[in-house]
């Protein structure tokens, strides 16, 4: 066992010094992730763009990253290990990192910095953000027209702006089809709890939804849907595998062709901080291919999604709000700001908004 | 009608998983080991049990592997605190960051694959009765080994002798040794078959409730459990109670949100801990009843001397 | 077929006392030496980055204070509790309410400057976590109420509680609408130690006064005589005078403050501000630091610094060789594992029985009689 280890170790000792010596001219991305890549779910996404990054670029760039890494103190640590440890352009990947982004950036001056989802900008800081309303619009038109029941269940996470705003969102789509659509609203407060999002999808089912959409990242509520056989959608990746007869489409992440132009840029040395906003037209946001529905649904569904990747915003007026009074005049399109801080419901959500 | 059926099985799949660790766990307490590792056996348990079904394509041999993995992990427990006497909190609790990082380790090729489902019960005839069918005869196949499992340690602790020799051990391995008892045996025992039940409610996880595999997919579960058993004050049949009020008050604030009642989900989702405190103190107001039951050498170590 | 024994030693051994961690190290590195081959990552390498690295440079010397800080404050106190043969496990949500009652001054009265809010704030993270710790206390000693339990249940009632705080009445009214209170006015931001160097912060420092205040109430006061005889045996105490229930709400009030005092360290020093999730764990993490400082507090501080250490570790090795974080738990798992065993050699002799080989003529033949016996 002695020999064995040794002479283990001899080898991947040599080995290693060779790839360092190899990696001087290498441009080094790394990312932070919030949770697992194991999650399946949103910070897989994240991983799988990084490994496009890798495939795409290969021995032009050099990648590492930190999963399950808690927003507080360890985030700061975090950025600024990567940073220290010669990472030129870092990519966090969660809200809460926001903060513990901006100091690091400071700090180090010559290391690009990238956050998603946050609003906060600097000298060598950039942020990037999907447009995931503009998929729940298609999702919610779906809904309207496969539901029987005219209701559907929406499994939540956290009221945070991007989920009320899927939630706005979907719900304009539903009742551009059908105006007395209605769904049914449970916060499970979790972003990932397999067990609890089943349990909420059966509780929605049993009260007479029988379409079930989700801001969660588990499988297990499409995996209630083929149950049952009823249908859902599916959430941060296809999940088709899971639920083969339930799932209608699925709101997928995609982050690589957005992470290789940023690294390539970086290593051209043309990267300058950035504030973008991906939508269906960049290819971000992307629908599983639609299943299970009949070919008019499909359709319009599709025609759909080419109409907001032709620059229509679903949130464009007339809307009003959940008591009834007036947001959006006829025409007017909702800006980004109020988007991005969104804590009201449009009309028709059943739900009040915890405040 | 339907409704109320559907929102029983709901609660029955919810407490399932509950019931079995917390069975298991209550004859481990029983015979005065206190193993606080129970969530780390049950993800050790979940993630075996997907990747035995994964792999043969069979959800029974999945549902073996859970078992045989949870018994295999509690061993690692049973020979610290039984054969070298540590600290029953400390271990156990490393025990559950050891389940949790190992089952990550194992798990990483079964993410995003879907596993097998372990099928429901389906009687030609019974199954199809309206209301009591579906009930009775028409669940999935872990429910009723959990039911069974609660029968078969009531009797086993209460009716028989080597029963009432567990329970003489938990409360007081001292008197029991001088009789001649084998105090450590009884233990390793208990313990293994503490980690079984856990690795068996992991795997009802991970091949019935939510055919998947997820890092820390357990979520909690584990320590419900414990806690399950002391709300029980270590008896059998109030552990089946306990885990079905835990899994109708889990479903029901569920309910109560989709119902759209104006409350704070934080409230309505912090309901399931605050009513376990609430039943913990009712059960323990009555003084008598709790000393009677509660194993007295609960989480000491015991070194035979000779 | 064999098996283990322990013999108990007469009194504990000095020996093993001192060298029981060193041991334990070995025994973790050995082990981990084949985890990290088998993984096809050179050991040496990965030990160095693991373990000399984070201490040999001044920033992450920062960052081991700012991680060890939270660990030893919460052990230490409850060192005591575990001491007095009281099973407090939810310091997790003692140090939540620590936060929430500290940041209620900062929050709520943002206009309110000067030298007087910080000592304020700390006062009231303490008062929160005492307050917080008080309800299994009262439980306990007015019904019987099980603390493990109690305890635990409340942590996650704790961290529903801080999350519908920040997401409601607490949230930014500029903030986005993103979960987070307000940002703490300077005066309300415990001040880092030597800012040139690094991040480190005061609350490293009450971490060790905690300590040694405590070492001193344990070795050198009647109180801490009184949380050991009723620690070890209840009845001797009650004979002696002592108040089991008296002794449960000290025991419970002293672990909570210091842990609300570790929260309000936390968020007003490391974070600036109230988040839904404030801490990772170390309210867990803590039970463990404890145990392994063998309830002593200065070998909390030992120990506490050492789980940062495989913290601060577990990362280097994550961003330098793509080693998984889970990679890192196990580790620290079996650090643990070891370091139990090992503690086992302090007050028993092991005896491996069937290696005829191990032992003197004479002890095997006391030892066959008894086997006999079994056989039959």
């Amino acid at each position: 066992m002695k020999k064995l280890l040794i002479a283990l170790m001899t080898t991947t000792a040599a080995l290693s010094l060779a790839a360092s010596a190899e990696a001087a001219d290498k441009l080094k991305a790394c990312w932070v992730y919030t949770g697992p890549i194991g999650d399946f779910g949103y910070s897989y996404q994240h991983d799988q763009g990084r490994l496009e990054v890798e495939k795409a670029l290969g021995d032009k760039v050099e990648t590492a990253y930190l999963e399950n890494v808690s927003e507080g103190p360890d985030a700061d640590r975090a950025f600024e290990r990567l940073a220290r440890e010669g990472c030129k352009l870092i990519f966090g990947t969660s809200f809460g990192f926001m903060d513990a982004e901006v100091k690091v950036a400071k700090k180090f001056p010559k290391v690009m910095f990238e956050h998603a989802t946050g609003y906060k900008t600097g000298d060598n800081l950039g942020i990037y953000n999907a447009r995931f309303y503009e998929g729940r619009y298609v999702l919610g038109q779906i809904a309207a027209k496969e539901s029987k029941s005219g209701v559907a269940g929406y499994i939540v996470s956290f009221p945070i702006p991007e989920v009320v705003m899927g939630i706005n969102s979907f719900m304009l789509g539903a009742q551009s089809i059908n105006p007395n659509f209605k769904a049914k609203i449970v916060w499970v407060n979790s972003w990932f709890d397999p067990g609890k999002e089943a349990d909420a999808a059966k509780a929605l089912f049993d009260q007479g939804a029988d379409i079930i959409v989700q801001h969660t990242d588990s499988t297990a509520a499409l995996q209630v849907a083929e149950e049952r056989k009823l249908h859902g959608f599916g959430q941060s990746s296809d999940m088709i595998k899971f639920a083969p007869n339930a799932q209608l489409t699925s709101l997928t992440d995609e982050w690589g062709p957005y992470y290789i132009s940023r690294v390539q840029a970086a290593i051209d040395g043309t990267w300058k901080p950035d504030n973008v906003w991906l939508g269906i037209k960049d290819g971000a946001v992307k629908l599983a291919p639609y299943t299970n529905m009949p070919d008019d649904v499909k359709a319009m569904a599709e025609a759909t999604e080419k109409k907001i990747a032709g620059g229509w915003n679903p949130f464009t007026g007339p809307i009003a709000k959940q008591d009834g009074s007036a947001w959006l005049k006829d025409g007017e399109v909702a800006d980004d700001g109020t988007l991005l801080g969104m804590n009201f419901y449009v009309k028709g959500v059943d739900d009040k908004l915890p405040q | 009608m339907d409704i109320t059926v559907n929102i029983l099985l709901t609660i029955a799949t919810a407490a399932t998983p509950l019931l079995i660790a917390a069975i298991g766990e209550l004859v481990v307490e029983r015979s005065g080991v206190l193993n606080l590792g129970v969530e780390g056996m049950m993800i050790m348990g979940a993630v075996g049990g997907f990747g035995a079904g994964y792999l043969t394509g069979s959800p029974w041999l999945g549902l073996l592997a859970a078992i045989v993995m949870g018994a295999v992990f509690s061993l690692l427990f049973a020979v610290m605190t039984l054969s070298l006497a540590t600290n029953q909190v400390a271990t156990g609790l490393s025990l559950t960051l050891l389940g949790l990082g190992l089952s990550g380790m194992i798990g990483t090729s079964f993410v995003g694959q879907p596993g097998v489902r372990l099928p429901n019960l389906d009687i030609p005839g019974l199954s199809s009765i309206p209301v009591v069918g579906k009930l009775l005869f028409g669940q999935d196949p872990v429910f009723y080994i959990s039911i069974a499992l609660t029968a078969a340690v009531m009797w086993f602790l209460f009716k028989t002798r080597t029963g009432l020799t567990l329970r003489s051990i938990g409360d007081s391995h001292a008197s029991a040794h001088a009789l001649g008892i084998k105090v450590i045996r009884y233990r390793y025992l208990s313990v293994i078959f503490g980690g079984a039940c856990a690795g068996l409610a992991g795997g009802h996880l991970s091949l019935v409730y939510t055919p998947q595999w997820v890092e820390n997919m357990t979520a909690g579960r584990g320590w419900i459990a414990l806690a399950l058993v002391v709300f029980a004050s270590w008896r059998p049949w109030r552990v089946l109670a306990g885990a079905y009020i835990f899994g109708a008050v889990w479903i029901g604030q569920l309910h109560a949100q989709a119902f759209g009642i104006p409350v704070p989900s934080q409230m309505l989702s912090s309901l399931p801990y605050l009513a376990t405190v609430v039943v913990l103190v009712l059960i323990s107001r009555n003084k008598r009843l709790t000393m009677m039951n509660t194993p007295a050498s609960l989480g000491q170590p015991f070194v035979p001397d000779r | 077929m064999m098996r283990l024994e322990l013999v108990k030693r007469p009194q504990r051994s000095a020996l093993f006392s001192a060298l029981s961690p060193f041991i334990a190290f070995a025994l973790t590195i050995i082990a981990g030496a084949i985890m990290f081959a088998l993984l096809g990552v050179n050991p040496l390498t990965a030990f160095r980055i693991y373990f000399v690295e984070p201490v040999s440079q001044v920033w992450q010397l920062h960052e081991l204070a700012i991680k060890a800080a939270p660990l030893i404050l919460i052990a230490v106190g409850l060192s005591v509790c575990y001491k007095a043969n009281i099973w407090n496990i939810g310091a997790e949500g003692q140090f939540i309410f620590g936060a929430i009652f500290g940041s209620a001054i900062p929050v709520l009265f943002p206009q309110f400057e000067g030298p007087l809010v910080l000592p304020l704030m700390l006062l009231l993270g303490m008062v929160g976590g005492a307050a917080y710790a008080a309800i299994p206390a009262f439980l306990k000693t007015r019904f019987n109420t099980n603390e493990i339990l109690t305890s635990l249940m409340l942590v996650y009632v704790a961290q529903l509680f801080l999350d519908w705080l920040v997401r409601g009445p607490w949230r930014d009214p500029q903030g986005h609408g993103f979960p987070q209170t307000i940002q703490f006015g300077d005066s309300a931001v415990l001040p880092e130690l030597m800012p040139d160097a690094g991040r480190a912060n005061w609350g490293f420092v009450f971490a060790l006064v905690a300590a040694v205040l405590i070492w001193i109430m344990m070795g050198r006061m009647l109180k801490g005589f009184e949380v050991r005889v009723l620690g070890s045996s209840p009845r001797a105490g009650r004979f002696a005078g002592f108040g089991l229930s008296r002794m449960v709400f000290f025991a419970f009030l002293l672990s909570g403050a210091l842990a609300g005092l570790a929260g309000i360290s936390e968020v007003s020093g490391a974070i600036g501000q109230l988040q839904p999730v404030i801490s990772p764990g170390y309210g867990f993490t803590a039970i463990i630091v404890a145990f392994l400082g063998r309830l002593n507090p200065l070998g909390i501080i030992a120990a506490g610094l050492v789980l940062a250490l495989t913290y601060l570790g577990g990362e280097a090795v994550q961003s330098a060789l793509g080693i998984s974080d889970k990679v890192a738990r196990v580790f620290q798992g079996m650090l643990l594992f070891f370091v139990l065993g090992c503690d086992t050699l302090i007050h028993y002799r092991i005896r491996l029985i069937g290696l005829a080989l191990t032992k003197p003529e004479g002890a095997a033949k006391l030892e066959a009689a008894p086997k006999l016996k079994e056989a039959r």
